[in-house]
């Protein structure tokens, strides 16, 4: 294993979050929420780290159109296909999460379902979800390498871009269930006002956390396929 | 005697409000009775089966890189 130190410093973050996180009685008493206010460690750390991993890849695609190499196309593919799970996670904890905050009790669950469903920030990242699975199947219909990897590129730029309308822009000027809807300002995890500051020593490390989890990841589907596609590198 | 009636009063209001406060219900008993703890056993073991599972990747991938240079 080469440069170990970060790869434990993923696993003592993660130690942190989940001990800390599970057990640390340092979050609010909110209505509703309850304890399911933890979740934030979790659930919201899937998205950034799907961001993070992203914003990896974008900057691996800028670099392939800018020297050509098919190195950077491998991890800027590799990058995106990891991003996905971790927002495919992401997208399956925030449905677990507000099955149990969002919909009403006295009514049965389908009956809260229409209300959930059209809620913007769910359509928003399943939109955002949906433009990077087309850039897998996008990639799947090109033959030629060099074509693949130069158009693939572009489109990781454009699908990186459409990100932030439909994420973070869109269901922010909405009425939202979801934090960080109409009516409050900026990024609700971010912002110092919002979150409680005890909830904060847990949130950043977690962030991190996660993000070295899915980078870890990530560089060993990368350097399996160097070696594999070493013929094709050549 | 009207002012001590209305630190009582007061009084009172201020308990009535601490205990509606406390009336949101929190894993308390969890905690009381030591079961929280099998969750976060639980938790961490997953996480070390996933890590262990990266880390011998990681050993063979290092092993196939030597192997090919």
């Amino acid at each position: 294993m080469n440069k170990w130190w970060w790869k434990i410093a993923c696993i003592l973050l993660l130690v942190y979050t989940i001990v800390a996180g599970l057990l640390w009685q340092n979050v609010p008493r909110l209505p509703q929420l309850n304890e399911t206010v933890r979740n934030i460690y979790f659930h919201v750390c899937m998205w950034w780290a799907m961001m993070i991993l992203f914003g990896a890849s974008l900057y691996h695609a800028i670099k392939y159109l800018r020297f050509n190499n098919l190195r950077s196309d491998i991890m800027s593919r590799q990058y995106v296909a990891v991003g996905i799970v971790f927002g495919l996670l992401g997208y399956a904890t925030g449905s677990i999460w507000m099955s149990y905050t969002w919909a009403d009790p006295n009514l049965p669950a389908s009956a809260s379902f229409s209300e959930i469903a059209r809620e913007p920030k769910l359509i928003g990242a399943a939109i955002a979800l949906l433009i990077y699975f087309a850039y897998l199947v996008l990639r799947q219909s090109i033959n030629d390498i060099d074509k693949k990897a130069r158009i693939s590129a572009v489109y990781n730029i454009f699908a990186f871009a459409f990100l932030f309308p439909a994420i973070w822009i869109i269901p922010r000027i909405l009425p939202s269930l979801h934090p960080g809807g109409e009516g409050s300002e900026g990024n609700p995890a971010l912002n110092f006002k919002d979150l409680a500051p005890g909830m904060r020593l847990v949130f950043y490390p977690a962030i991190i956390g996660w993000t070295l989890l899915g980078v870890w990841i990530t560089t060993l589907k990368i350097r399996l396929l160097l070696v594999t596609e070493k013929n094709m590198l050549q | 005697m009207m002012k001590k009636i209305f630190v009582t009063a007061f009084l009172l209001m201020v308990h009535i409000m601490m205990f509606a406060q406390n009336e949101i219900a929190m894993a308390d008993e969890m905690r009381s009775n030591g079961k929280i703890y099998v969750v976060v056993a639980v938790v961490l073991t997953i996480l070390f089966g996933i890590i262990i599972y990266l880390v011998r990747l990681d050993r063979k991938i290092s092993r196939i890189e030597k192997n090919n240079s």
